[in-house]
Protein backbone atom coordinates (compact mmCIF):
# COMPACT_ATOMS: atom_id res chain seq x y z
CA UNK A 1 0.00 0.00 0.00
CA UNK A 2 1.07 3.54 -0.70
CA UNK A 3 1.79 5.51 2.12
CA UNK A 4 1.04 8.72 1.47
CA UNK A 5 -1.57 11.66 2.75
CA UNK A 6 -5.07 10.17 3.78
CA UNK A 7 -7.83 11.13 1.23
CA UNK A 8 -10.95 10.53 2.84
CA UNK A 9 -11.13 11.20 6.84
CA UNK A 10 -14.22 9.86 9.00
CA UNK A 11 -14.67 10.92 12.62
CA UNK A 12 -17.01 10.07 14.39
CA UNK A 13 -19.55 9.22 11.41
CA UNK A 14 -22.87 8.12 12.64
CA UNK A 15 -25.94 7.27 10.89
CA UNK A 16 -29.34 7.48 12.75
CA UNK A 17 -32.30 6.38 10.22
CA UNK A 18 -35.12 9.34 11.19
CA UNK A 19 -38.21 8.64 11.52
CA UNK A 20 -40.73 6.98 14.56
CA UNK A 21 -38.44 3.81 14.78
CA UNK A 22 -35.27 5.43 14.84
CA UNK A 23 -32.99 3.32 13.56
CA UNK A 24 -29.38 3.24 14.55
CA UNK A 25 -27.47 2.00 11.55
CA UNK A 26 -23.83 3.07 11.46
CA UNK A 27 -20.97 4.15 13.61
CA UNK A 28 -19.61 5.68 15.12
CA UNK A 29 -17.09 4.91 12.64
CA UNK A 30 -13.53 6.51 12.47
CA UNK A 31 -11.40 5.92 9.34
CA UNK A 32 -8.65 7.12 7.49
CA UNK A 33 -8.42 5.71 3.67
CA UNK A 34 -5.11 6.85 2.23
CA UNK A 35 -4.48 7.82 -1.28
CA UNK A 36 -4.62 5.51 -3.95
CA UNK A 37 -5.43 2.90 -1.28
CA UNK A 38 -7.39 -0.19 -1.94
CA UNK A 39 -9.67 -0.43 0.70
CA UNK A 40 -12.61 -3.08 1.32
CA UNK A 41 -15.28 -3.39 4.01
CA UNK A 42 -16.69 -6.63 5.09
CA UNK A 43 -19.48 -7.30 7.11
CA UNK A 44 -23.14 -9.08 8.01
CA UNK A 45 -26.19 -8.40 6.21
CA UNK A 46 -27.72 -5.07 7.08
CA UNK A 47 -24.48 -3.70 9.13
CA UNK A 48 -24.73 -0.62 7.46
CA UNK A 49 -22.12 -1.23 4.71
CA UNK A 50 -24.29 0.42 1.88
CA UNK A 51 -25.10 3.52 4.20
CA UNK A 52 -21.55 4.35 5.10
CA UNK A 53 -20.78 4.32 1.43
CA UNK A 54 -23.62 6.85 1.06
CA UNK A 55 -22.29 8.93 4.01
CA UNK A 56 -19.23 9.14 2.40
CA UNK A 57 -20.34 9.58 -1.23
CA UNK A 58 -22.86 12.84 0.21
CA UNK A 59 -25.88 10.88 -1.01
CA UNK A 60 -27.08 10.91 2.73
CA UNK A 61 -25.74 13.30 5.46
CA UNK A 62 -24.39 11.45 8.72
CA UNK A 63 -26.45 12.08 11.89
CA UNK A 64 -23.20 13.10 13.63
CA UNK A 65 -19.66 12.95 12.80
CA UNK A 66 -17.53 14.84 9.50
CA UNK A 67 -16.20 13.27 6.78
CA UNK A 68 -13.45 15.16 4.66
CA UNK A 69 -12.51 14.20 0.88
CA UNK A 70 -9.32 15.90 -0.22
CA UNK A 71 -8.87 18.53 2.73
CA UNK A 72 -12.58 19.48 2.34
CA UNK A 73 -15.78 18.71 4.01
CA UNK A 74 -18.08 16.38 2.70
CA UNK A 75 -22.04 17.84 3.20
CA UNK A 76 -25.18 17.10 1.38
CA UNK A 77 -23.99 16.65 -2.32
CA UNK A 78 -22.04 13.99 -4.15
CA UNK A 79 -18.20 16.39 -4.14
CA UNK A 80 -16.38 16.54 -7.27
CA UNK A 81 -13.51 13.45 -8.29
CA UNK A 82 -16.15 11.00 -6.58
CA UNK A 83 -17.34 8.61 -8.52
CA UNK A 84 -19.66 5.67 -7.60
CA UNK A 85 -21.01 2.23 -9.01
CA UNK A 86 -24.09 0.59 -7.46
CA UNK A 87 -25.29 -2.31 -7.04
CA UNK A 88 -28.35 -2.26 -8.60
CA UNK A 89 -28.13 -2.13 -12.75
CA UNK A 90 -27.61 1.47 -13.16
CA UNK A 91 -27.53 2.02 -16.67
CA UNK A 92 -30.08 3.85 -18.19
CA UNK A 93 -31.74 1.36 -20.42
CA UNK A 94 -32.58 4.44 -23.40
CA UNK A 95 -29.41 4.98 -24.10
CA UNK A 96 -26.31 2.98 -26.14
CA UNK A 97 -23.60 1.83 -24.68
CA UNK A 98 -22.05 4.51 -25.71
CA UNK A 99 -24.01 7.07 -25.06
CA UNK A 100 -24.00 5.90 -21.57
CA UNK A 101 -20.36 5.72 -20.99
CA UNK A 102 -20.55 9.90 -22.64
CA UNK A 103 -23.65 10.70 -20.14
CA UNK A 104 -21.66 12.48 -17.45
CA UNK A 105 -19.21 14.10 -19.78
CA UNK A 106 -21.94 15.16 -21.99
CA UNK A 107 -23.31 17.34 -18.55
CA UNK A 108 -20.36 18.65 -18.25
CA UNK A 109 -20.24 20.03 -21.25
CA UNK A 110 -17.22 19.03 -22.76
CA UNK A 111 -16.34 19.07 -26.38
CA UNK A 112 -16.94 16.32 -28.05
CA UNK A 113 -13.71 15.24 -29.69
CA UNK A 114 -12.25 15.05 -26.00
CA UNK A 115 -15.65 13.74 -24.94
CA UNK A 116 -15.34 10.46 -28.24
CA UNK A 117 -11.38 10.04 -26.98
CA UNK A 118 -12.12 9.32 -23.07
CA UNK A 119 -15.72 7.50 -24.10
CA UNK A 120 -13.43 5.16 -26.61
CA UNK A 121 -10.79 4.51 -24.27
CA UNK A 122 -13.30 3.36 -21.15
CA UNK A 123 -15.32 1.23 -23.53
CA UNK A 124 -11.95 -0.12 -24.89
CA UNK A 125 -10.98 -0.65 -21.37
CA UNK A 126 -13.89 -1.94 -19.96
CA UNK A 127 -13.82 -4.86 -22.66
CA UNK A 128 -16.99 -3.21 -24.77
CA UNK A 129 -15.87 -2.10 -27.83
CA UNK A 130 -17.70 -4.61 -29.71
CA UNK A 131 -20.76 -3.77 -28.10
CA UNK A 132 -20.85 0.15 -28.50
CA UNK A 133 -23.82 0.43 -30.05
CA UNK A 134 -26.03 -2.30 -28.03
CA UNK A 135 -28.75 -1.00 -25.46
CA UNK A 136 -28.05 -2.54 -22.02
CA UNK A 137 -31.29 -4.36 -22.50
CA UNK A 138 -29.33 -6.79 -24.74
CA UNK A 139 -26.45 -7.28 -22.48
CA UNK A 140 -25.67 -9.27 -19.77
CA UNK A 141 -25.84 -8.16 -15.59
CA UNK A 142 -21.82 -8.76 -16.04
CA UNK A 143 -21.69 -6.72 -19.28
CA UNK A 144 -24.15 -3.97 -17.63
CA UNK A 145 -22.05 -2.99 -14.50
CA UNK A 146 -19.41 -3.04 -16.78
CA UNK A 147 -21.38 0.12 -18.76
CA UNK A 148 -21.72 1.81 -14.94
CA UNK A 149 -18.20 1.27 -14.31
CA UNK A 150 -17.46 2.67 -17.71
CA UNK A 151 -19.65 5.53 -17.13
CA UNK A 152 -17.93 6.48 -14.02
CA UNK A 153 -14.25 5.77 -14.81
CA UNK A 154 -14.65 8.14 -17.83
CA UNK A 155 -15.01 11.07 -15.36
CA UNK A 156 -11.77 10.20 -14.03
CA UNK A 157 -12.77 10.22 -10.59
CA UNK A 158 -10.19 10.28 -7.39
CA UNK A 159 -12.05 8.49 -5.56
CA UNK A 160 -14.02 5.62 -6.72
CA UNK A 161 -16.95 3.83 -4.79
CA UNK A 162 -18.12 0.64 -5.37
CA UNK A 163 -21.35 -0.69 -3.77
CA UNK A 164 -20.99 -4.49 -4.14
CA UNK A 165 -21.21 -4.03 -7.68
CA UNK A 166 -20.32 -7.97 -8.58
CA UNK A 167 -23.08 -9.15 -6.47
CA UNK A 168 -25.78 -9.82 -8.69
CA UNK A 169 -22.80 -12.25 -11.03
CA UNK A 170 -21.63 -15.28 -11.03
CA UNK A 171 -18.36 -16.12 -9.48
CA UNK A 172 -16.19 -17.08 -12.10
CA UNK A 173 -17.21 -13.67 -13.94
CA UNK A 174 -16.77 -11.93 -9.99
CA UNK A 175 -12.94 -12.89 -10.20
CA UNK A 176 -12.64 -11.83 -13.93
CA UNK A 177 -14.45 -8.33 -13.13
CA UNK A 178 -12.14 -8.36 -9.70
CA UNK A 179 -9.29 -8.49 -12.15
CA UNK A 180 -10.41 -5.73 -14.41
CA UNK A 181 -11.18 -3.67 -11.10
CA UNK A 182 -7.04 -3.72 -9.53
CA UNK A 183 -6.16 -3.22 -13.38
CA UNK A 184 -8.35 0.07 -13.53
CA UNK A 185 -7.22 0.84 -9.91
CA UNK A 186 -3.23 0.39 -11.19
CA UNK A 187 -3.70 2.31 -13.88
CA UNK A 188 -5.76 5.32 -12.87
CA UNK A 189 -4.05 5.30 -9.52
CA UNK A 190 -7.76 6.16 -7.74
CA UNK A 191 -8.48 5.61 -4.16
CA UNK A 192 -11.09 2.81 -4.09
CA UNK A 193 -13.58 1.87 -1.77
CA UNK A 194 -15.07 -1.33 -2.25
CA UNK A 195 -17.93 -2.43 0.08
CA UNK A 196 -18.51 -6.42 -0.99
CA UNK A 197 -20.17 -8.93 1.25
CA UNK A 198 -17.49 -11.57 -0.25
CA UNK A 199 -14.66 -12.54 2.23
CA UNK A 200 -12.58 -14.42 -0.75
CA UNK A 201 -13.15 -11.25 -3.13
CA UNK A 202 -12.48 -8.52 -0.36
CA UNK A 203 -8.93 -10.40 0.81
CA UNK A 204 -8.11 -10.78 -2.88
CA UNK A 205 -8.53 -7.63 -3.92
CA UNK A 206 -7.91 -4.98 -1.59
CA UNK A 207 -4.74 -3.35 0.09
CA UNK A 208 -6.83 -3.42 3.68
CA UNK A 209 -10.26 -4.64 4.98
CA UNK A 210 -12.58 -3.45 7.44
CA UNK A 211 -14.63 -5.92 9.49
CA UNK A 212 -17.98 -4.46 10.35
CA UNK A 213 -19.71 -5.44 13.23
CA UNK A 214 -23.88 -6.32 12.99
CA UNK A 215 -26.00 -3.41 13.61
CA UNK A 216 -24.75 -0.73 14.42
CA UNK A 217 -22.07 -0.83 11.96
CA UNK A 218 -18.15 -0.02 13.24
CA UNK A 219 -15.29 -1.34 12.77
CA UNK A 220 -14.39 -4.51 14.98
CA UNK A 221 -10.94 -5.38 12.73
CA UNK A 222 -9.21 -3.78 9.93
CA UNK A 223 -6.68 -6.24 8.64
CA UNK A 224 -3.94 -5.43 6.37
CA UNK A 225 -3.11 -7.89 3.20
CA UNK A 226 0.07 -6.78 2.30
CA UNK A 227 -0.19 -7.72 -1.45
CA UNK A 228 1.74 -5.79 -3.91
CA UNK A 229 0.51 -3.57 -6.19
CA UNK A 230 0.83 -5.45 -9.35
CA UNK A 231 -1.49 -8.74 -8.18
CA UNK A 232 -4.57 -10.35 -9.74
CA UNK A 233 -7.25 -13.61 -9.08
CA UNK A 234 -4.35 -15.84 -8.79
CA UNK A 235 -3.15 -14.79 -5.35
CA UNK A 236 -5.92 -16.59 -4.13
CA UNK A 237 -3.68 -19.65 -4.62
CA UNK A 238 -1.28 -17.80 -2.46
CA UNK A 239 -0.85 -19.33 0.98
CA UNK A 240 -1.45 -15.74 2.78
CA UNK A 241 -4.65 -15.93 1.02
CA UNK A 242 -5.87 -18.35 3.11
CA UNK A 243 -4.74 -16.96 6.08
CA UNK A 244 -6.02 -13.30 5.65
CA UNK A 245 -9.71 -14.95 4.17
CA UNK A 246 -9.65 -17.29 7.50
CA UNK A 247 -8.40 -13.69 9.61
CA UNK A 248 -11.28 -12.17 8.16
CA UNK A 249 -13.83 -15.13 9.01
CA UNK A 250 -12.61 -15.59 12.53
CA UNK A 251 -13.53 -11.30 13.29
CA UNK A 252 -16.83 -11.51 11.45
CA UNK A 253 -18.20 -15.10 12.54
CA UNK A 254 -19.84 -13.81 15.39
CA UNK A 255 -21.61 -11.16 14.21
CA UNK A 256 -22.82 -13.39 11.23
CA UNK A 257 -24.12 -14.87 13.66
CA UNK A 258 -25.96 -11.95 15.07
CA UNK A 259 -27.43 -10.72 11.63
CA UNK A 260 -28.95 -14.31 11.80
CA UNK A 261 -30.36 -14.36 15.05
CA UNK A 262 -27.90 -16.99 16.57
CA UNK A 263 -25.81 -14.62 19.06
CA UNK B 1 -42.90 -13.68 -33.75
CA UNK B 2 -41.47 -13.51 -37.62
CA UNK B 3 -42.40 -11.04 -39.92
CA UNK B 4 -44.11 -13.73 -42.20
CA UNK B 5 -45.74 -14.80 -39.32
CA UNK B 6 -47.46 -11.58 -38.54
CA UNK B 7 -48.67 -10.99 -42.32
CA UNK B 8 -50.03 -14.99 -42.30
CA UNK B 9 -52.10 -13.78 -38.61
CA UNK B 10 -53.43 -10.61 -39.60
CA UNK B 11 -54.72 -12.05 -43.07
CA UNK B 12 -56.49 -14.67 -41.15
CA UNK B 13 -58.46 -12.30 -38.57
CA UNK B 14 -59.06 -10.41 -41.39
CA UNK B 15 -60.90 -13.19 -43.32
CA UNK B 16 -62.31 -14.32 -40.09
CA UNK B 17 -63.97 -11.03 -39.90
CA UNK B 18 -65.28 -10.68 -43.13
CA UNK B 19 -66.56 -14.03 -42.75
CA UNK B 20 -68.13 -13.34 -39.62
CA UNK B 21 -69.53 -9.72 -41.17
CA UNK B 22 -70.70 -11.72 -44.59
CA UNK B 23 -72.39 -14.54 -41.67
CA UNK B 24 -74.40 -11.44 -39.72
CA UNK B 25 -75.77 -10.08 -43.06
CA UNK B 26 -76.76 -13.65 -44.37
CA UNK B 27 -78.87 -13.65 -41.31
CA UNK B 28 -80.16 -9.86 -40.55
CA UNK B 29 -80.57 -9.12 -44.17
CA UNK B 30 -79.92 -5.61 -45.85
CA UNK B 31 -82.23 -4.00 -43.75
CA UNK B 32 -79.13 -4.22 -40.60
CA UNK B 33 -76.15 -3.68 -42.74
CA UNK B 34 -74.39 -4.10 -46.27
CA UNK B 35 -72.11 -6.84 -47.50
CA UNK B 36 -68.47 -6.51 -47.14
CA UNK B 37 -67.63 -6.10 -50.74
CA UNK B 38 -70.45 -3.44 -51.49
CA UNK B 39 -69.75 -1.13 -48.25
CA UNK B 40 -65.88 -1.21 -49.37
CA UNK B 41 -67.07 0.16 -52.70
CA UNK B 42 -69.71 2.75 -50.94
CA UNK B 43 -67.24 3.71 -48.68
CA UNK B 44 -64.83 4.34 -51.31
CA UNK B 45 -67.48 6.68 -53.16
CA UNK B 46 -68.13 8.22 -49.82
CA UNK B 47 -64.53 9.38 -49.67
CA UNK B 48 -64.73 11.28 -52.84
CA UNK B 49 -67.80 13.58 -51.30
CA UNK B 50 -66.89 16.87 -50.51
CA UNK B 51 -69.81 16.51 -47.83
CA UNK B 52 -68.15 13.32 -46.21
CA UNK B 53 -64.75 15.55 -45.68
CA UNK B 54 -66.58 18.57 -44.18
CA UNK B 55 -68.23 15.88 -41.53
CA UNK B 56 -65.05 14.40 -41.14
CA UNK B 57 -62.73 17.41 -40.99
CA UNK B 58 -65.06 18.58 -37.39
CA UNK B 59 -64.34 15.36 -35.75
CA UNK B 60 -61.10 15.12 -36.68
CA UNK B 61 -59.99 19.12 -35.38
CA UNK B 62 -62.31 17.82 -32.43
CA UNK B 63 -60.36 14.89 -31.80
CA UNK B 64 -56.99 16.68 -32.52
CA UNK B 65 -58.10 18.91 -30.03
CA UNK B 66 -59.05 16.51 -27.21
CA UNK B 67 -55.63 14.17 -27.83
CA UNK B 68 -53.88 17.21 -27.19
CA UNK B 69 -55.49 18.94 -24.42
CA UNK B 70 -55.25 14.96 -22.80
CA UNK B 71 -51.97 14.68 -23.74
CA UNK B 72 -50.55 17.69 -22.33
CA UNK B 73 -52.85 18.16 -19.34
CA UNK B 74 -52.44 14.18 -18.41
CA UNK B 75 -48.46 14.15 -18.80
CA UNK B 76 -48.31 17.50 -16.44
CA UNK B 77 -50.81 16.17 -13.98
CA UNK B 78 -49.24 12.75 -14.34
CA UNK B 79 -45.93 14.02 -13.28
CA UNK B 80 -46.67 16.38 -10.50
CA UNK B 81 -48.82 14.07 -9.21
CA UNK B 82 -45.91 11.04 -9.21
CA UNK B 83 -43.44 13.89 -7.94
CA UNK B 84 -45.11 14.86 -4.90
CA UNK B 85 -46.18 11.69 -3.05
CA UNK B 86 -48.62 12.82 -0.62
CA UNK B 87 -50.78 14.27 -3.78
CA UNK B 88 -50.34 10.77 -6.05
CA UNK B 89 -51.33 8.50 -3.30
CA UNK B 90 -54.83 11.71 -2.91
CA UNK B 91 -55.53 11.95 -6.77
CA UNK B 92 -54.78 8.17 -7.40
CA UNK B 93 -57.48 6.18 -5.90
CA UNK B 94 -60.10 9.06 -7.24
CA UNK B 95 -58.67 8.89 -10.43
CA UNK B 96 -59.22 5.05 -10.23
CA UNK B 97 -62.88 5.20 -9.28
CA UNK B 98 -63.66 8.35 -11.76
CA UNK B 99 -62.56 5.93 -15.02
CA UNK B 100 -64.90 3.09 -14.05
CA UNK B 101 -67.59 5.77 -14.23
CA UNK B 102 -69.77 5.56 -17.41
CA UNK B 103 -69.32 8.96 -18.69
CA UNK B 104 -72.38 8.97 -20.97
CA UNK B 105 -74.14 10.29 -18.17
CA UNK B 106 -72.04 12.98 -17.67
CA UNK B 107 -73.36 13.89 -20.79
CA UNK B 108 -75.94 16.11 -20.44
CA UNK B 109 -74.03 18.06 -17.77
CA UNK B 110 -71.43 18.62 -20.42
CA UNK B 111 -73.78 19.93 -22.84
CA UNK B 112 -74.92 22.43 -20.43
CA UNK B 113 -71.74 23.42 -19.61
CA UNK B 114 -70.19 24.01 -23.00
CA UNK B 115 -73.32 24.41 -25.09
CA UNK B 116 -73.83 22.09 -28.67
CA UNK B 117 -70.56 23.49 -30.54
CA UNK B 118 -67.30 21.64 -30.95
CA UNK B 119 -66.60 22.25 -27.36
CA UNK B 120 -68.52 19.68 -26.12
CA UNK B 121 -67.01 17.64 -28.12
CA UNK B 122 -63.68 18.38 -27.47
CA UNK B 123 -64.48 17.86 -23.55
CA UNK B 124 -66.20 14.37 -24.07
CA UNK B 125 -63.36 13.35 -25.90
CA UNK B 126 -61.40 15.04 -22.74
CA UNK B 127 -62.83 13.32 -20.13
CA UNK B 128 -62.08 9.74 -21.97
CA UNK B 129 -58.76 10.52 -22.88
CA UNK B 130 -57.70 12.18 -19.77
CA UNK B 131 -57.45 10.20 -16.88
CA UNK B 132 -55.49 7.03 -18.59
CA UNK B 133 -52.58 9.51 -19.67
CA UNK B 134 -52.71 10.97 -16.08
CA UNK B 135 -52.59 7.24 -13.75
CA UNK B 136 -50.05 5.89 -16.92
CA UNK B 137 -47.76 9.12 -16.35
CA UNK B 138 -48.03 9.00 -13.03
CA UNK B 139 -47.60 5.22 -11.94
CA UNK B 140 -44.17 5.67 -14.17
CA UNK B 141 -43.49 8.08 -12.12
CA UNK B 142 -43.57 6.78 -8.78
CA UNK B 143 -42.08 3.01 -10.10
CA UNK B 144 -38.93 4.41 -11.44
CA UNK B 145 -36.07 3.07 -10.41
CA UNK B 146 -34.43 5.27 -7.40
CA UNK B 147 -31.20 3.69 -8.36
CA UNK B 148 -31.53 6.18 -11.58
CA UNK B 149 -31.96 8.93 -9.97
CA UNK B 150 -29.26 7.84 -7.17
CA UNK B 151 -27.32 7.69 -10.73
CA UNK B 152 -27.88 11.28 -11.21
CA UNK B 153 -26.73 12.33 -7.97
CA UNK B 154 -23.82 10.69 -8.38
CA UNK B 155 -23.22 12.18 -11.79
CA UNK B 156 -23.69 15.65 -9.61
CA UNK B 157 -26.76 16.56 -11.90
CA UNK B 158 -29.15 19.61 -11.01
CA UNK B 159 -32.83 18.82 -10.50
CA UNK B 160 -33.85 19.99 -13.97
CA UNK B 161 -31.14 18.16 -15.45
CA UNK B 162 -32.06 15.29 -13.72
CA UNK B 163 -36.01 15.71 -14.92
CA UNK B 164 -34.92 16.21 -18.57
CA UNK B 165 -32.17 13.79 -19.24
CA UNK B 166 -33.36 10.84 -16.55
CA UNK B 167 -36.52 11.23 -15.76
CA UNK B 168 -38.46 12.19 -18.93
CA UNK B 169 -36.39 9.26 -20.89
CA UNK B 170 -37.05 6.67 -17.71
CA UNK B 171 -41.28 7.19 -18.10
CA UNK B 172 -41.70 7.46 -21.64
CA UNK B 173 -42.42 4.29 -22.68
CA UNK B 174 -45.28 4.08 -20.24
CA UNK B 175 -46.46 7.66 -21.05
CA UNK B 176 -46.56 6.22 -24.66
CA UNK B 177 -48.60 3.36 -23.62
CA UNK B 178 -51.22 5.62 -21.93
CA UNK B 179 -51.17 8.11 -25.00
CA UNK B 180 -52.08 5.20 -27.02
CA UNK B 181 -54.97 4.34 -24.24
CA UNK B 182 -55.86 8.03 -24.30
CA UNK B 183 -56.18 8.45 -28.03
CA UNK B 184 -58.62 5.64 -28.35
CA UNK B 185 -60.51 6.81 -25.97
CA UNK B 186 -60.73 10.15 -27.33
CA UNK B 187 -62.16 9.02 -31.02
CA UNK B 188 -64.60 6.74 -28.68
CA UNK B 189 -65.53 10.37 -26.55
CA UNK B 190 -66.23 12.64 -29.68
CA UNK B 191 -67.47 10.12 -31.64
CA UNK B 192 -70.28 9.67 -28.91
CA UNK B 193 -70.81 13.65 -28.39
CA UNK B 194 -71.57 14.04 -32.20
CA UNK B 195 -74.12 11.12 -31.88
CA UNK B 196 -76.04 12.48 -29.04
CA UNK B 197 -76.04 15.99 -29.46
CA UNK B 198 -74.56 17.38 -32.98
CA UNK B 199 -74.76 18.68 -36.33
CA UNK B 200 -71.87 17.87 -38.03
CA UNK B 201 -69.02 15.16 -37.70
CA UNK B 202 -68.61 11.22 -38.43
CA UNK B 203 -70.76 10.45 -35.35
CA UNK B 204 -73.79 13.06 -36.45
CA UNK B 205 -73.15 11.21 -39.94
CA UNK B 206 -73.79 7.31 -38.58
CA UNK B 207 -76.47 8.47 -36.16
CA UNK B 208 -78.41 10.21 -38.73
CA UNK B 209 -78.16 7.32 -41.36
CA UNK B 210 -79.73 5.25 -38.72
CA UNK B 211 -82.58 7.19 -38.51
CA UNK B 212 -83.04 7.69 -41.87
CA UNK B 213 -82.99 4.46 -42.53
CA UNK B 214 -79.51 4.54 -44.50
CA UNK B 215 -77.89 1.23 -43.76
CA UNK B 216 -75.65 1.51 -46.44
CA UNK B 217 -74.22 4.50 -45.23
CA UNK B 218 -74.11 4.02 -41.29
CA UNK B 219 -72.50 1.21 -42.43
CA UNK B 220 -69.57 2.20 -44.73
CA UNK B 221 -68.91 5.05 -42.25
CA UNK B 222 -68.47 2.64 -39.18
CA UNK B 223 -65.68 0.69 -41.70
CA UNK B 224 -64.27 3.57 -42.15
CA UNK B 225 -63.76 4.26 -38.73
CA UNK B 226 -62.99 1.20 -37.56
CA UNK B 227 -60.04 1.60 -40.26
CA UNK B 228 -59.16 4.92 -39.36
CA UNK B 229 -58.94 3.65 -35.64
CA UNK B 230 -56.99 0.18 -36.12
CA UNK B 231 -54.64 1.98 -38.38
CA UNK B 232 -53.26 4.85 -36.35
CA UNK B 233 -53.36 2.24 -33.20
CA UNK B 234 -51.26 -0.29 -34.61
CA UNK B 235 -48.99 3.15 -35.89
CA UNK B 236 -48.87 3.85 -32.15
CA UNK B 237 -48.45 0.36 -31.06
CA UNK B 238 -45.29 0.08 -32.89
CA UNK B 239 -44.04 3.29 -31.49
CA UNK B 240 -44.93 1.76 -28.51
CA UNK B 241 -42.80 -1.25 -28.82
CA UNK B 242 -39.95 0.27 -30.57
CA UNK B 243 -40.09 2.19 -26.79
CA UNK B 244 -40.40 -0.31 -24.50
CA UNK B 245 -38.10 -2.66 -26.31
CA UNK B 246 -34.93 -0.09 -25.43
CA UNK B 247 -36.00 -1.06 -21.49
Amino acid sequence: MTETAAHAVLRGVTRVYPGASQVHALGPIDLDIAKGEFFSVVGPSGCGKSTLLDVLAGLNPPSAGTIVFEGKPVAGSVPDGVGVVFQEDASFPWLTVRDNVAFGLRRLGMDAAEIARRVDYAVGFMGLADFAGAYPAQLSGGMRQRVCIARTLVLQPRLILLDEPFGALDQQTRLLMGDELLRLWRETGATVLLITHALDEAAMLSDRVGVMSSRPGRFIDLVETGWPRDRDSRIVSDAAFGAVTARLWSSLRTESMKAIGRG
Amino acid sequence: MSRRQGVLDGTLILLAILAVWQGLYQYAGSAALTPPWATVRYAVDLLGTPNFWGHATQTLSAFAWSVAISAVLGIALGLWFGAFRFAGDVAEPMLASLYTIPKVTLYPVMLLLFGLGPSAKIAFGVIHGLIPVVLFTLGAVKNIRPVLLRTARSLRLSPIQTARFVLVPAVLPEIASGLRVGFSLCLLGVLIGEMFASQRGIGFLIINGINSHNVKLTTAVTLIVIVFAVGANSALLALDRRLHHRG
